[in-house]
C-alpha cells in the first residue's frame, strides 16, 4: 500500500517533466534494445557459421590438393602435384579408425545437351560421396560400385543442372554431351538441392554444388585422365592431378584428431611442396565457438557501455531533479519523512524511469528479427549489388534471440535504476531540512 | 516523566488555580551555538519557558535575535547545543534524527510564511503528508483529511493544486495540514506574511477559532498587529529572553475587531 502510493507520487512527479523523463527513458530503452539487439545478431551470425561448419562433418577429415607455390613449379610444361590413388590407397589400408574413404577428382567443364550449354563442375568419385558430403537422391539413383568397377559412362546431375540442361524433360536416360572430351554420358539419377557448405577462413572456400555433374572416378580417370588442359584466351594452362581432394569419415568423434595426426604424418612427404592441405572440421567447430564467446562476450561489452551511458543520463537528471525539488524535500522533512523516506522517494522515481526503458527496450528488442529481415529485404530490393558483395554469413544472418538476454536486460536496467538513482537519492537525504526549506 | 517538574507550573493567569495542565512544550536553558568557520555564533544563549496546552503565544524579536532559531529547535528540525525541550512528555534533547522526523509527523503542525505545499499533489493528498509518513493511509484517514479541507473552508476545492489556489486558500489548505496529525501544538511561521489585511484576518481568525477549539498555538511573527491577536508574547533579544507578557483579554478583541475592520475597508 505504503510503496503503491510511493510509486504512484514517483509517476506523478516524473509526469511533471514529461519530456525530460522520455528522454531519460529513452537512455535505457536504447541500452537495453541494444543488449537484445547484439546479442541476437551475434547469435545468429554464430548459428549461421555453425550450421555450415557442421554441414562438412564433424566427424570428416578432409586432404585437398592445392596448387603449390609458383617457385616450387616447374619453369616450364606441366608439374603433376596433390594426392595420388596410391596414396589413397595407402591410407585406406593402414588407417584403423576409418569408416569410409571418399576420393574425388574435380574438373571445371562445359556441358551440353542439344543447344543448352552450361559452365559447371565435372565431379568423379565413388558411391561414399553422396553419404559423406549429404546429397540426396531426387530421382534414379546415385553412381554404384557396378558402375564405377565397370568404368560406365554415367553421370549424377545437382538439382540446378537438371533444371537448366533440362527444362522440359526428364533428363534419365538422356545423354549430356561434354564438348572438351567430345564424350557422352548417360543420366541415371538427379540429386535434391543442397546448401552451399560454407568457406572456412582461408582454408576452405565456399563449396556449391549447384553445378556439379558427378561420374564414376576410374570412368574419369579412365576417359579424361589426369592431365587436363584449360584454355583461356589464346594461352592454354594445364594441371596434372591424379585426386583434388580424399574426404575420410571416422567412426566416433573422438577418432577424428589422433586420426588427422596420423594421416598428416603419413602425408607429411607433401610438406615440402605444400601441395595438400588436411582440413579438421571438428577443429574448425570449436574453433567457431571459441570465436563466438569472444564475440558475444564484446557485444555484451559495447552493449554494457550504452547502458551505462543511460545509467549516467539517470543519475544526471535525477541530481537534476533533486535540486530542482531542495523545497519539496525539505517540506517533506519538515512533516516527518525520514532519511530513507527521501531516498525511497527518488530511489522509486529513478527505478521506474529504468523500468519502463527496460520493459521498452525488451520489447523493442524482440522486434529485432522482424525488422533486420525487412531491412535486409529493402535494402536488397534498393541495392542488390551492395548486399550481394557482403559475406555470405552477414547475407543469410537471421537474429536468433537468446532468451536468456530478455531476464538479464531486465534486472540490468532495474539495477542501473537504483545503482545511479542511489546517489542522488542520498544526497537528497542528507539536506538540512532547515537549509532545504529557505530554498528558493 | 509523569512526574516532570516542569509540567504544572504556570504562573499565568489564564488558567485556573488549582487545576493542572499539561505542558504542550516546555523549554530549560536552551542554547544554540553555531559554527561559523572560525566563529561561534551563540544563537541562543539559555531560554526557558512553558507552553501549556490551550496557549496561544506569539514570538517576536527582531532579526538576531534569535526566533528562528528557536521556531527550529521547537520544531524538531534541529539539535539545540544544550538544555533540554519536552514536546508533551518527550525529551527531544535525546533524540536521533529519525526519532526527530516521528515526532515532526505525529505531533508537531507547521504552518509557514511561505505555505511550503507540495505543488504535485491535491489539496487532500497535501494535507494527507504527514500521515503518509506514519502509514496511515487508509479510507479513514482520507476523510479526516476531506473533513479537514471542509473545515478550512475548501470542501469544494479537494481535487485542486496549490497552483491553482490563491495565497489564502493554500494557507487554509497548510493549516488543514497542521492539524491532521493532532499535534502538541501548531507551529506557525510569519504565516500571514505573504497575505494582504483582508486574507490576514481571515486566516487569524481561523487561529482564533482552533485556539478556542483547544489547539495550542505558537506562531513567530515580528507584526505587532498578529501579536496583539495572541494571549501571550515572548519577545526575544539577542539569544536571551526579554519578555514573556499576556495579552489582556480585551486589547486582544480589540485588535480583532480593528482587523476585520480594515478588512472590510480594504473591500
Amino acid at each position: 500500500m505504503l510503496f503503491l502510493r510511493t510509486l504512484k507520487l514517483g509517476v506523478k512527479s516524473l509526469m511533471l517533466h514529461p519530456l525530460r523523463s522520455l528522454l531519460t527513458v529513452l537512455g535505457i530503452f536504447i541500452g537495453v534494445a541494444s543488449v537484445i539487439w547484439l546479442l541476437a545478431i551475434s547469435e545468429g551470425i554464430s548459428r549461421e557459421a555453425q550450421r555450415q561448419i557442421e554441414s562438412l562433418g564433424a566427424d570428416t577429415i578432409m586432404i585437398r590438393s592445392v596448387e603449390p607455390p609458383s617457385e616450387k613449379m616447374a619453369p616450364s610444361g606441366v608439374t603433376p602435384y596433390g594426392l595420388t590413388r596410391e596414396e589413397f590407397d595407402m591410407l585406406v589400408r593402414t588407417i584403423p579408425t576409418l569408416r569410409t574413404a571418399v576420393p574425388i577428382r574435380e574438373i571445371k567443364r562445359t556441358f551440353k545437351y542439344k543447344d543448352r550449354q552450361i559452365e559447371g563442375r565435372l565431379v568423379g568419385s565413388t558411391p561414399d560421396y553422396a553419404e559423406v558430403t549429404r546429397l540426396q537422391v531426387d530421382r534414379g539413383h546415385f553412381i554404384t560400385d557396378a558402375e564405377n568397377f565397370l568404368r560406365e559412362p554415367v553421370c549424377v546431375l545437382a538439382s540446378d543442372v537438371a533444371a537448366r540442361l533440362f527444362p522440359y524433360e526428364d533428363p534419365i536416360g538422356k545423354r549430356v554431351y561434354l564438348p572438351e572430351h567430345t564424350d557422352y554420358y548417360r543420366v541415371v539419377g538427379v540429386l535434391k538441392f543442397r546448401n552451399d557448405s560454407a568457406a572456412i577462413g582461408g582454408s576452405m572456400e565456399a563449396q556449391s554444388f549447384r553445378d556439379d555433374i558427378y561420374i564414376p572416378i576410374k570412368t574419369l580417370q579412365q576417359r579424361i585422365g589426369d592431365t587436363v588442359v584449360r584454355r583461356a584466351g589464346a594461352s592454354f594452362s594445364g594441371e596434372q592431378i591424379e585426386l583434388n581432394q580424399i574426404t575420410l569419415t571416422v567412426q566416433s568423434i573422438d577418432d577424428v584428431k589422433p586420426t588427422a595426426e596420423l594421416v598428416q604424418a603419413a602425408l607429411s612427404h607433401h610438406d615440402a611442396m605444400e601441395d595438400i592441405r588436411v582440413i579438421v572440421p571438428l577443429e574448425l567447430l570449436e574453433q567457431a565457438q571459441t570465436t563466438r564467446m569472444m564475440f558475444m562476450v564484446f557485444m555484451g561489452l559495447v552493449a554494457a557501455i550504452s547502458l551505462l551511458v543511460g545509467g549516467i543520463g539517470i543519475m544526471n537528471i535525477m541530481l537534476a531533479t533533486v535540486t530542482e525539488r531542495t523545497r519539496e524535500i525539505g517540506i517533506r522533512r519538515a512533516l516527518g519523512a525520514k532519511r530513507r523516506d527521501i531516498i525511497w522517494q527518488f530511489l522509486v522515481e529513478s527505478a521506474v524511469l529504468s523500468v519502463v526503458g527496460g520493459i521498452t527496450g525488451i520489447l523493442a528488442g524482440l522486434a529485432c528479427r522482424p525488422v533486420i529481415v525487412l531491412a535486409r529485404d529493402l535494402i536488397s530490393s534498393a541495392y542488390p549489388e551492395t548486399i550481394a558483395a557482403l559475406p555470405e554469413v552477414v547475407r543469410n544472418v537471421t537474429p536468433t534471440i537468446v532468451p536468456i538476454s530478455i531476464p538479464i536486460a531486465f534486472f540490468i536496467s532495474i539495477a542501473v535504476g537504483i545503482i545511479f538513482g542511489l546517489f542522488p537519492a542520498v544526497r537528497a537525504a542528507q539536506m538540512n531540512p532547515i537549509e532545504a526549506l529557505r530554498h528558493e | 516523566m509523569q512526574d516532570n517538574p516542569y509540567q504544572v507550573t504556570t504562573a499565568h493567569g489564564f488558567c485556573m488555580a488549582g487545576t493542572t495542565v499539561k505542558n504542550a512544550c516546555s523549554i530549560r536553558n536552551l542554547t544554540k551555538e553555531y559554527v561559523l568557520k572560525s566563529e561561534t555564533v551563540r544563537a541562543l544563549r539559555g531560554v526557558s519557558f512553558d507552553v501549556p496546552e490551550g496557549d496561544y503565544v506569539a514570538i517576536m524579536g527582531p532579526s538576531g535575535s534569535g526566533k528562528s532559531t528557536l521556531l527550529n529547535l521547537l520544531g524538531c528540525l534541529d539539535q539545540a547545543t544544550s538544555g533540554e525541550l519536552y514536546l508533551g512528555e518527550d525529551n527531544v534533547s535525546l533524540m536521533t534524527d529519525d526519532e526527530l522526523a516521528e515526532i515532526r509527523s505525529r505531533r508537531i503542525g507547521f504552518v509557514f510564511q511561505s505555505y511550503n505545499l507540495i505543488q504535485q499533489l491535491t489539496v487532500v493528498e497535501n494535507i494527507q503528508v504527514p500521515l503518509y509518513y506514519q502509514g496511515r493511509l487508509g479510507a479513514k484517514d482520507r476523510q479526516r483529511c476531506i473533513e479537514l479541507a471542509k473545515r478550512v473552508g475548501l470542501g469544494n476545492r479537494l481535487d485542486h493544486r496549490p497552483t491553482q489556489l490563491s495565497g489564502g486558500q493554500q494557507q487554509r489548505v497548510a493549516i488543514a495540514r497542521s492539524l491532521v496529525n493532532d499535534p502538541y501544538f501548531i507551529l506557525a511561521d510569519e504565516a500571514t506574511g505573504n497575505l494582504d489585511s483582508k486574507t490576514t484576518a481571515e486566516i487569524l481568525a481561523l487561529f482564533d477559532e482552533l485556539n478556542e477549539e483547544g489547539r495550542t498555538i505558537i506562531m513567530v511573527t515580528h507584526e505587532d498587529e498578529v501579536a496583539e491577536r495572541a494571549k501571550r508574547v515572548i519577545r526575544l533579544r539577542d539569544g536571551l529572553l526579554q519578555s514573556d507578557e499576556q495579552n489582556a483579554p480585551e486589547d486582544r478583541k480589540a485588535a480583532a475587531e480593528r482587523a476585520m475592520q480594515l478588512a472590510t475597508e480594504v473591500a
